[in-house]
């Protein structure tokens, strides 16, 4: 590789030759300011935060997108680099709602920050005529405020680039231009997949998820209902980074302390259902195979993923798992099995999930996800929610006592741990199928060649007799990928992981905010992923069939997987949607 | 990606569906979204949803790809034209002649904002630059007639002769 030596700030620096400005001053601990910039994902050069001064060129120059040439030198911290970035900030103010008192962006908010740093203290100084704009606040899982939108890009970059939706883009021009859909249509009524990638990126308060904590808060203090909580195999790696803890860090003990403090009844943990969709999702593939039914088998824990197959690959539908997702599954067994064990109404329970993920919300609302007229979920939280009631509530999060989860729905195998992040559903199904093809107890447990971030990884196993093709992918540009090579005969997979999220569901829409000076320079996936991987290495029972409860309850309710009762319970369906509709 | 509703629904009359597939499958390619969304206009005088959904789903791209290129564009309109299509002029000699209360007392009678159509299909309004009658400001145009020297008191005669 051919390196260039450039000075920045007088210091000397050698980077790869193609490397930018900015990635140049990261090399010598300088961090660029950014707006737009987001890497791999938006690299547009538009904001103008990023401009500094290079010997020789008249103008400021953007340095997320400006590449570094031998004997360069960049001055990043001029006055006249200051000044025109704070002239920005006073602009994008000029034409920005500022309820920074009350917006929920409030302290993440990356043009606060970046306002605060650059010492803007007469916020209304061209203060005008403000591009006319509504919330939309039409669809399930977020709302859409653009009168704080500063146009970096971002939402609607990740939406194309990465999740091949593109409902959302740059409509108008001049003083008009805003984010929206086709014809400015309210969202809930275009073709989105619910996924939340556009909120994660969003840099300021414009995009957030649908609060629904006050139903949870009403729940709580409400003496009829039974307040059950689930929490999502991925959020105990993730929920300490709602209070500055470092990422990578798994709260398990804590999360339970801290769900048993604002007051719900059981404390439950979704991998137990994790645990069940992989026998009933083995047993299924088994069935396929066996049967000559419609392969290749595909996952259908993601619901982003399935909102995406309803509305642009529909002739995928017969390809996905009949399995209920894993809060869905759970939700299912509380308000039966559960309920008939504590002799309730399960109209008296109220389920509450904790997810990665904002297309749960969306999920948990779908007319099919329900038994006898009784939801399976009542209300659906992302990672962030509850690290907002936990901070309303006054709870000391980072001090607490590890505690464990409630008995019998808080035991689960280290297979469920895995499927926050991608590849996790996988490995956790080979685990079992190798060991029911096999019949051999010790057959292996580790399938590490699925894990990791690549676009899309492809294993061929031998299992028994059986040779088993497999493939897993997330973010849905490269399930398209996937599904067009399968379209075009170029693939044979008995089994496909999809994830809706890059990365899984430790990169959820749900999950706490990281701003772009973080998400530029860490592999946040995997810094994440890791903290499940360690769990699950460091746990006795690592198989879901091996788990004790799904046992009892396969033997006295459910009988065996695949039963009636599992079908009425644990399957479900999928409707064919149009690409240029909500319905 | 395509769709299967637009690959069969007919668009407008037969005669302009056929034309505006025809127009796709010649103009399709590299960077040709604008002379497609233009010969689109051309058929059907302005471009409605159904449009949009069929050259997505023709080019492979999302509805709102197309929009967006469409939206930056002032020369497209997305909203069909009325019988008479009404033209207020608001450049510079035209509004400091009073162009503004023109379109503001038209606007109120017709009950429609810029762009839009009166629901029975007979009248549409725009605003639009000058179109070189400065001498005769202030200047608006119902289809091919002009009327200069106007004054907000005459808006209604003038309408009510639109048969």
């Amino acid at each position: 590789m051919k390196m260039v030596n450039l000075t920045i700030n007088g210091m000397k620096v050698t980077v790869p030759e193609g490397s930018t400005i900015l990635q140049a001053a990261r090399e010598a601990n300088i961090d660029i300011p950014t707006l737009c910039y987001l890497k791999d994902i938006n690299e547009i050069g538009a904001c103008r935060m990023c401009v500094v001064e290079i010997k020789g060129s008249p103008k400021l120059n953007a340095a997320c997108v400006f590449p570094v040439a031998e004997g360069m030198e960049v001055i990043t911290n001029s006055r006249r680099v200051f000044d025109a970035r704070k002239i920005n900030l006073q602009l994008l103010l000029s034409n920005h709602r500022r309820e920074c008192l009350s917006c929920v962006r409030s302290g993440s908010c990356e043009l606060q920050k970046l306002c605060r740093d650059y010492g803007v203290d007469d916020e209304s100084i061209f203060d005008g005529l403000k591009t006319p704009s509504s919330i939309d606040d039409s669809a399930t899982h977020m709302i859409r405020d653009n009168s704080k939108c500063i146009l970096c890009r971002r939402c609607t970059a990740v939406c194309d680039h990465i999740q091949d939706a593109a409902v959302i883009g740059v409509n108008k021009r001049g003083f008009d231009t805003h984010i929206g859909s086709a014809f400015d249509a309210p969202l809930s009524t275009v073709a989105c997949v619910s996924c939340g990638q556009c909120i994660v990126a969003c840099p300021t308060g414009a995009l957030q998820e649908k609060d629904d904590t006050d139903k949870v808060w009403a729940a709580l203090s409400d003496p009829e209902k039974r307040v059950v909580v689930q929490t999502a195999p991925s959020i105990r790696a993730t929920l300490g980074e709602c209070f500055n803890m470092p990422i990578g860090t798994n709260v398990e003990g804590k999360m339970v302390a801290a769900l048993r403090r604002l007051g719900f009844d059981d404390v439950f943990d979704t991998d137990l259902s994790a645990d069940l969709t992989i026998v009933e999702e083995a047993n299924e593939l088994v069935e396929r195979i066996k049967t000559g039914g419609t392969l290749p088998l595909i996952t259908s824990c993601s619901p982003g993923w399935i909102n995406y197959c309803e509305h642009y690959y529909p002739e995928f539908i017969d390809n996905l798992s009949t399995c209920k997702s894993p809060q869905q599954m759970f939700g299912a067994l509380t308000k039966s099995w559960y309920a008939e064990k504590l002799g309730i109404d399960p109209k008296n329970i109220f389920m509450v999930s904790i997810m990665p993920c904002t297309a749960k919300k969306y999920e948990c609302k779908r007319e099919e996800q329900s038994v006898n007229g009784v939801p399976d979920v009542d209300v659906a939280l992302t990672t962030r929610e509850l690290g907002r009631m936990i901070e309303r509530a006054g709870i000391d999060f980072a001090n607490l006592p590890d505690e464990k989860f409630d008995d019998p729905l808080g035991i689960s195998t280290g297979a469920a741990v895995i499927f926050g992040a991608t590849g996790g559903v996988m490995e956790a199904a080979l685990r079992t199928a190798a060991e029911w093809i096999t019949g051999d107890p010790n057959a292996p447990v580790e399938f590490t060649d699925v894990r990791g971030t690549d676009a899309v990884k492809e294993r061929t196993y031998k299992v028994g007799d059986l040779t088993l093709n497999v493939a897993v992918t997330s973010g849905l540009k490269n399930a398209k990928e996937v599904l067009e090579s399968i379209k075009r005969g170029e693939k044979n997979y008995h089994f496909i992981e999809v994830m809706a999220c890059p990365g899984g569901c430790v990169n959820g829409g749900g999950q706490p905010l990281q701003p772009a000076s973080v998400r530029n320079n860490v592999d946040l996936k995997a810094m994440r992923a890791k903290a499940l991987y360690s769990q699950d290495s460091d746990m006795a029972m690592r198989k879901s069939h091996d788990n004790p409860i799904l046992k009892e309850i396969y033997d006295s309710y459910l009988e065996k997987p695949g039963s009636h009762k599992a079908h009425e319970l644990l399957h479900t369906h999928y409707t064919q949607k149009s690409r240029f509709s909500g319905e | 990606m395509s769709c299967k509703t637009c690959e069969t629904a007919v668009i407008g009359t037969a005669e302009q569906d056929k034309k505006l597939r025809e127009s796709i499958a010649a103009l399709q390619g590299d960077h040709s979204l604008v002379q497609i969304l233009q010969a689109a206009q051309e058929i059907y005088g302005y471009l409605p949803q159904e449009v949009i959904n069929v050259i997505a789903s023709e080019l492979h791209v999302s509805a709102e790809k197309v929009y967006s290129v469409a939206t930056f564009y002032s020369q497209f309109s997305f909203n069909p034209k009325g019988k008479y299509a009404i033209s207020v002029c608001l450049g510079t000699a035209c509004y400091v002649k009073g162009a503004g209360e023109i379109y503001d007392k038209i606007k109120e009678k017709l009950g429609v904002e810029d762009g839009g159509c009166t629901p029975d299909g007979k009248f549409s309004l725009d605003a639009c630059r000058c179109v070189g009658a400065c001498g005769l400001a202030p200047v608006f145009s119902i289809n091919d007639n002009v009327y200069g020297k106007v004054t907000p008191d005459q808006i209604d005669g003038i309408l009510e002769k639109c048969e």
